[in-house]
């Protein structure tokens, strides 16, 4: 364990944590934009800077481990000026459309900003403006208001092992971009719209669905495959706007593809609403009522006439637990055999 | 499933997803994780970072061969050769674990004889994997202090998955791989409530719980749970169902929330089956291949409409929370089953899903100590027997539930069709990444879809040069049991002979082709192997024969 | 050599082949090979390249060596060679005419040459020629007689600093390196130059490649590291040409390669080219390169000696830091502690540019005032202009004016006015250069060169540029110097790497000493320098106007009229203020202000 002081406080840490992590355990908040828990430091956006005793500028809080006897200070006159200016010179070529923005109520950079008070701005000048858009099917990328924070890069390559995507250019005119500035044409797995701390990355199927504070959100389970991801649905009238995962399930916070875009079948206008009777080689709507009576009828027949054993049932692996359960109940309960099986092996 | 459980007692995976990155070899045999699997191939991923090894066996190069040290490339069919070999060397490098054979296992003896003649060499002409690659696997999963191995339906999708099965646990059984921390054998699930319909005794052979149907006393305590009197007589399984279908002892079925249509084998066969039918009631989300075959439709809720658990590949109970109400008058699959049971004279009546579970947990030690209230923030994995019981994160940790585990030595059998003149081309069929199962929910509609909209095969360019096929060209695939058109994808990811076909696409379904050879004891068909010929397709129609 | 009756050495580092260098060189041969010179003489006759010796503008220099007597001629052309080989080799008598001049002489009088002493002067393709002079001697005495610590106290003792422009002890930091335990561990010589108009490392190993290589034996030795390589611009075809021709024949030598000379010391070295990114001359930049990576700096700790290519403890060296390492080791580090002053010890190699009549490489000692640097060496101010200010260090300098001539050239004299060594340029400026325009010069370099990690230098470097582009566009704002010394103060003090660190120098330092300048630009719309093409204007002074129509020929906008051989008139509204009249008119009749 490693002692330091920060902010006058006394905490011991383990070996190798950052001096923004040892913050952290003594709840002090550190800005970052650049900086993501699961991913390698970066020190890109400046604006962890702290000052550290015997050091003679100021340090990044991410990239900086902690040593013995560390003193650490992470607010004084000269460190909020130096961040002010970086988020000065950030929002100086950022297209500040916040009121028609999807991150909008959800964007750390749109909190910084209105921590800070910045509402003028000393540096205007030229701003980024990209004609072309990338053509992709699932994810918006507005390279506007990108902020270079290189999160979706370092997630993309760290993370998902892809690369699909890294820095080009020098200088002001750095973006990051797909090689050769191609269509995005990758997993598609969504991880980087995740990690984003702007609206330069969305989802196209959620635009215009709803803001974060218009949705409500429920944890559930990924209905695809055997991974069992956690997802959180984010709802608004009785629709999925997206889907989303916390950093502390089991799936870290990361989704697939399925997970993070397969969601549009539960609207989709395809979904059976009323009970289907065949009749003469044609389906017609019907009632439960009518539904219900009609298969109890049938199967009460079968059984009577064939014996328990002519009727099988196919149980689901996509249904929950409990519906399983009762399935496989009712086949051997009430039709009385043990003809109960899944698709397990497919 | 079944193969596992005969060796240990228990067929789940063995340790959970979050140890996967604290392996130091990960021996990934028959599974396309980062595909099938996503989640777990980035945790696969991450091990891969934290300088674990990772070894690849599988036919196709797929994407998970970039990130590993070893590849192995074995001809489908032939893992039972390749993974004896395996053992082999470790045999002759006296890299076994004797405490662990001698206090936990039982039939070493017998079993270390049958793998005399499995020489690398030997294995290296049927498998065609190098022989000095395999003598390196060996090295690498003999000599790691924390390996697990991962399969999917690569191993098991065979006329001898059981086998194959067995043969990875031989290998985890004698070098004592198995009942420690990230050290284990991990089936993966490949869909997400597979497990649980496992656990909650939708098998035709045993109770919740893996109670088995035919024991007395097991049977009795149901009985008395459930107030009727129940069948002593083994149930049959689905691929069964369909043969009984044909030959009339079947006459109704009700299925709920399956698609036999598209995925069975030969679904040409399915297809007649379902149609013989006398009754066939179909409870689903949408208007499947197998629900336009039934009489009554009954329209069900989705997963987002409901309240419930799901039980995931790493045992783990979660809660599934309802969180849109379900279209029009759509309902439940528990109030669909509730109200139809109580037309038949049972009435349940349960008040939520939570009581469902009480009374599963009455019945079944593993879960006993789980509830709705333990599960509310995360899931728990079962056993956990008592309501303080954490969990089950590895299994094994003191013994097998079946006290001591059994080496069974197997022989090699090759798959029950391959390719001969006539057929000349190995297909195997599987998943990709931007779709799923049967297509039911990524719609023709969504974004998602159009990644990869277009149902493929891949074909190594070698073969479409020879066959003077295109990337992009249609082209007819037929087998014994029919034939479908589809595009060629030329890929260097399948070896020359040999194709892929994702099984998602009715328009172009795979299972169309596939073989219905079953696992004797899975009863899990040949997926993975079976013989087929490519044609042109001319202008006037006919397909030109190559 | 001593032995040579004849040796001929042409200039051909890239300036003197730029100049024809190659066929001065060819012409020479086959003069040579006309003369029929006896067998048992011809071995003592060489014709052969050598590297750059510092004054470029002469090229292409030749030396003549009859009998130990050295002459040397200026501005070569092939077609001369025919007549210095009939009169001077043949005939003995030097061809007066084309022999350089005094002032060549002056130039190299003041110099004290220690890396640069065999440039020049041996065939840089030739192991023997390096050889010839002691080469790879201290190689050989590292590996036989001395032990690790023994080199590192050397170096520690001779007070050898980084020469990439930190100044970091060079012992320290191999000390450091040595002490960290790990099996594998790496040094660089980092050849990745880029600073505009800075050509020393270029100089060096086009003209004596194998004393870097040597030095790396050195380091890598004392550090204990098995490989090492050369990151070098892809920009330097001949240098590299040059370094993979040595490496190649110091491996068949076993100077590099299995257990060298012999000894259970194995090192190797890799040659890997830059793609021309500035900042890959940053070291953590350099190591991402070299790992395939897009170049960008990380933060420090963990520094490269810790934890540097592919996580080992790595140590990276500048060209000429390493190349004079071997003389530290032959000639002891007390000989190379008598150089420089206390602090700065050694010699420096500066690139000499700008407004003085000798621009070229020169190698001065440590401490040598600007004024000596200037005057004697340089020759003065070229046009017998007025002096204004030095630019140092490059786009992370900043300048010394006329009032600080007296100044000590070293690592801390300098950076107390508010400059730095740097990788050595040295811009020499007078009274017709804009320091505003200067400024901008160097910021628009480093514009274009962030790597775009950070903030502050990604877009804060671009806002100082806007701020820079308006006042010379004579859009200047009240308050915009004060925004320039503000945001430049924020940009050293949050970014993330040196570039971003320095990159406001040259503007903190040019507002720090001709503040007028800028204010004249902003208040009163006037470049006093005339440099800034929207503050300037032209005028014909009717009493100097000859009328003769030159400058009426020249102007491509029409924009002046007038009779012959009667004064002549410009509109100032149709001047695209080009400078045409003004360069053509032989009677200063053109105004410019």
């Amino acid at each position: 364990m490693i002692n330091v002081t920060i902010d006058g406080i006394k905490t011991s840490v383990h070996r190798d944590t950052s001096v923004l992590d040892a913050a952290k355990q003594c709840d002090i908040t550190i800005p970052t934009l650049c900086h993501h828990p699961k991913l390698t430091p970066y020190g890109g956006c400046r604006l962890c800077i702290v000052e550290i005793k015997g050091i003679n500028r100021p340090v990044t809080a991410c990239t900086t481990p902690v040593s013995e006897g560390m003193e650490v200070t992470t607010s004084s006159p000269v460190l909020e000026k130096l961040r002010r200016t970086t988020l000065e010179l950030i929002l100086s070529d950022h297209p500040n459309d916040c009121m028609v923005c999807e991150k909008a109520g959800d964007c750390t950079l749109q909190e910084l900003a209105y921590f800070y008070g910045i509402k003028e701005n000393r540096f205007a000048g030229e701003r980024r403006v990209y004609e072309k858009r990338d053509g992709n099917p699932l994810i918006e990328r507005d390279m506007e208001k990108c902020i270079l924070c290189n999160k979706c890069v370092r997630v993309c390559d760290e993370v998902q092992g892809v690369s699909a995507i890294d820095i080009a250019y020098r200088g002001f005119r750095s973006k990051v971009c797909p090689p050769y500035e191609r269509d995005l044409d990758c997993e598609f797995c969504g991880q980087c719209i995740r990690v984003c701390p702007t609206g330069a990355l969305t989802g196209r199927m959620w635009s215009l669905k709803g803001r974060q504070k218009d949705i409500r959100e429920v944890d559930t389970i990924c209905p695809y495959c055997g991974c069992g991801c956690n997802i959180t649905l984010d709802i608004r009238k009785n629709e999925i706007v997206r889907v989303t995962s916390k950093e502390d399930t089991i799936n870290e916070g990361w989704l697939c593809s399925k997970g993070t875009f397969g969601y549009k079948f539960l609207n989709d206008p395809a979904r059976l609403t009323k009970p289907l009777i065949k009749y003469k080689g044609k389906f017609r709507e019907s009632t439960w009522e009518e539904a219900l009576g009609l298969v109890a009828k049938k199967l009460l027949k079968t059984k009577e006439k064939h014996g328990p054993d002519s009727i099988a049932g196919l149980a689901s692996a996509r249904c929950t637990s409990e519906e399983n359960y009762l399935f496989q109940k009712f086949m051997r309960a009430v039709i009385k055999t043990n003809n109960v099986d899944h698709c397990a092996r497919l | 499933m079944a193969g596992l459980a005969a060796v240990f007692g228990s067929g789940a995976m063995t340790n959970s997803i979050p140890e996967i990155e604290n392996n130091d070899v990960l021996f990934v045999i028959g599974s396309n994780t980062t595909e099938t699997h996503p989640i777990i191939g980035l945790r696969m991923k991450k091990a891969v970072r934290k300088e674990a090894k990772l070894i690849v066996a599988d036919p196709r190069k797929i994407d998970l061969v970039r990130h590993s040290h070893l590849w192995l490339r074995q001809k489908p069919g032939t893992d039972v050769v390749l993974l004896h070999a395996i053992m082999h060397v470790i045999l002759e490098q006296n890299l076994i674990d004797r405490v662990f054979i001698l206090s936990r296992t039982e039939g070493f003896e017998t079993f270390r004889e049958g793998l005399r003649k499995y020489t690398p060499e030997y294995a290296e002409k049927i498998t065609g994997v190098p022989a000095r690659d395999i003598i390196r696997a060996a090295m690498l999963y003999a000599r790691a202090k924390r390996p697990g191995i991962y399969y999917t339906m690569g191993i098991t999708q065979h006329s001898h998955g059981t086998d194959n099965v067995y043969s990875i646990a031989n290998l985890a059984l004698m070098t004592g791989n198995l009942g420690m921390e990230s050290t284990g054998v991990n089936p993966l699930r490949g869909q997400n409530n597979v497990q649980g319909a496992t656990d909650m005794g939708c098998i035709p052979d045993q109770y919740p719980g893996y109670q088995r149907v035919d024991l007395p006393a097991i049977r009795e305590k149901f009985e008395k749970a459930w107030e009727v009197t129940l069948s002593d007589k083994d149930g049959i399984t689905a691929t069964e169902m369909t043969d009984r279908c044909l030959d009339g002892k079947i006459k109704a079925m009700y299925i709920m929330g399956e698609n036999p249509a598209l995925s069975d084998p030969d679904i040409n066969h399915t297809v007649k089956a379902l149609k013989k039918l006398d009754f066939l009631v179909v409870q689903d989300i949408f208007l499947t291949d197998t629900a336009e075959l039934a009489d009554v439709v009954l329209p069900a809720a989705a997963f987002a409409e409901k309240d419930g658990t799901f039980t995931n590949t790493e045992r783990r109970v979660q809660r599934v929370r309802k969180a849109l109400d379900p279209p029009g008058e759509a309902k439940e699959d528990s109030r669909i089953i509730m109200e139809l049971s109580e037309r038949l004279g049972y009435p349940m009546r349960y008040n939520s899903m939570e009581e469902v579970f009480q009374e599963v947990a009455g019945l079944w030690q593993a879960v006993a100590g789980i509830t709705y209230g333990r599960i509310e923030k995360q899931g728990l994995q079962w056993p956990c027997p008592t309501l303080e019981h954490p969990g089950t994160p590895y299994l094994f940790k003191g013994g097998f539930p079946r006290h001591k585990a059994a080496f069974s030595m197997v022989e090699y059998k090759p798959s029950r069709e391959l390719p001969d003149r006539q057929y000349p081309f190995m297909l195997s069929t599987g998943r990709h990444l931007f779709h799923y199962h049967t297509g039911t929910m990524i719609r023709a509609g969504d974004a998602l879809n159009s990644v990869a909209a277009e149902a493929y095969f891949e074909l190594n360019s070698y073969d479409a040069g020879k066959l003077g096929v295109t990337g992009g060209q249609k082209v007819k695939i037929s087998s014994r049991r029919g034939s479908i058109k589809i595009k060629a994808k030329l890929s260097e990811r399948v070896e020359k002979g040999r194709v892929f076909i994702p099984f998602h696409y009715r328009e172009a379904a795979a299972n169309i082709l596939t073989n219905t050879a079953l696992d004797p004891v899975s009863k899990i068909p040949e997926l993975k192997v079976c013989a087929v010929k490519i044609e042109k397709i001319t202008k006037r129609g006919r397909p030109r024969i190559k | 050599m001593k032995t040579n009756k004849l040796e001929i050495m042409v200039c051909m580092g890239t300036g003197g082949i730029a100049a024809g260098g190659t066929e001065v060189l060819s012409a020479f041969e086959s003069a040579i090979k006309k003369l029929k010179i006896p067998a048992k003489l011809k071995k003592g006759c060489s014709v052969h390249k050598v590297g750059c010796r510092g004054l470029c503008a002469r090229d292409v220099l030749v030396d003549i060596i009859i009998k130990e007597k050295k002459s040397t001629y200026q501005y070569i052309k092939p077609d001369m060679v025919q007549r210095i080989v009939d009169e001077h080799i043949v005939g003995n008598q030097p061809v007066a005419d084309w022999l350089a001049t005094e002032d060549y002489h002056n130039f190299h009088e003041k110099q004290v040459k220690v890396v640069l002493s065999d440039c020049g002067n041996i065939n840089p393709e030739s192991i023997d020629a390096y050889f010839a002079v002691n080469g790879y001697e201290a190689a050989k005495k590292v590996l036989t007689l001395m032990s690790r610590q023994d080199v590192i106290e050397e170096i520690k003792r001779s007070g050898l600093r980084g020469r990439g422009g930190a100044g970091f002890p060079t012992g320290v930091k191999w000390e450091i390196c040595g002490g960290v335990k790990n099996a594998q561990k790496y040094i660089i010589c980092n050849a990745d130059e880029g600073d505009p108009g800075a050509f020393m490392d270029r100089a060096i190993i086009e003209g004596n490649p194998h004393s870097v290589i040597e030095g790396m034996i050195i380091g890598a030795y004392a550090i204990g590291a098995g490989k090492g390589y050369v990151y070098i611009r892809a920009e330097y075809p001949l240098a590299v040409e040059r370094l993979r021709k040595a490496l190649e024949d110091a491996g068949k030598k076993n100077l590099l390669g299995k257990k060298i000379l012999k000894t259970g010391f194995s090192f190797d070295i890799k040659v890997k080219l830059g793609a021309g990114a500035f900042v890959c001359g940053e070291e953590t930049a350099l190591i991402v390169s070299i790992e395939g990576q897009r170049g960008m700096p990380r933060a420090k700790p963990p520094f490269p000696v810790h934890s540097g290519l592919w996580g080992k403890p790595t140590v990276i060296n500048n060209v000429e830091t390493l190349a004079n390492i071997p003389h530290i080791i032959r000639k002891g580090p007390d000989w190379f502690a008598s150089f420089g002053t206390e602090k700065s010890r050694g010699t420096k190699v500066f690139a000499l540019t700008g407004k003085v009549k000798n621009t070229g490489l020169i190698e001065v000692p440590m401490g040598i005032s600007l004024k000596e640097i200037i005057y004697d060496i340089g020759g003065g101010m070229d046009k017998g202009r007025d002096f204004k200010a030095v630019q140092t260090g490059g786009p992370s300098g900043g300048c010394i004016t006329a009032d600080l001539l007296d100044i000590n050239v070293d690592y801390e004299s300098l950076a107390k006015v508010g400059s730095i060594v740097g990788s050595g340029g040295m811009v020499v400026l007078d009274d017709t250069d804009c320091m505003v325009s200067i400024a901008r010069f160097f910021l628009e370099f480093t514009q274009v060169e962030s790597c775009g990690k950070c903030v502050p230098c990604r877009i804060g470097t671009k806002r100082l540029l806007e701020i820079l582009d308006r006042i010379t566009a004579g859009k200047g704002k009240e308050g915009d110097i004060e925004l320039l010394e503000e945001l430049g103060k924020d940009i050293k003090a949050s970014s993330l790497c040196g570039l971003g660190q320095t990159a406001p120098n040259p503007v903190l330092s040019t507002i720090k000493y001709f503040r007028p300048e800028y204010e004249a630009h902003i208040r009163d719309m006037k470049c006093p320098a005339a440099v800034c093409k929207e503050l300037i204007e032209f005028t014909i002074l009717e009493e100097l106007c000859k009328g003769c129509g030159a400058c009426v020929r020249a102007c491509p906008a029409n924009a002046i009229k007038g009779e012959k051989k009667k004064p002549h008139t410009l509109s100032s509204e149709l001047c695209v203020k080009c400078g045409s009249c003004f360069d053509v008119c032989k009677f200063g009749a053109v105004k410019k202000e």
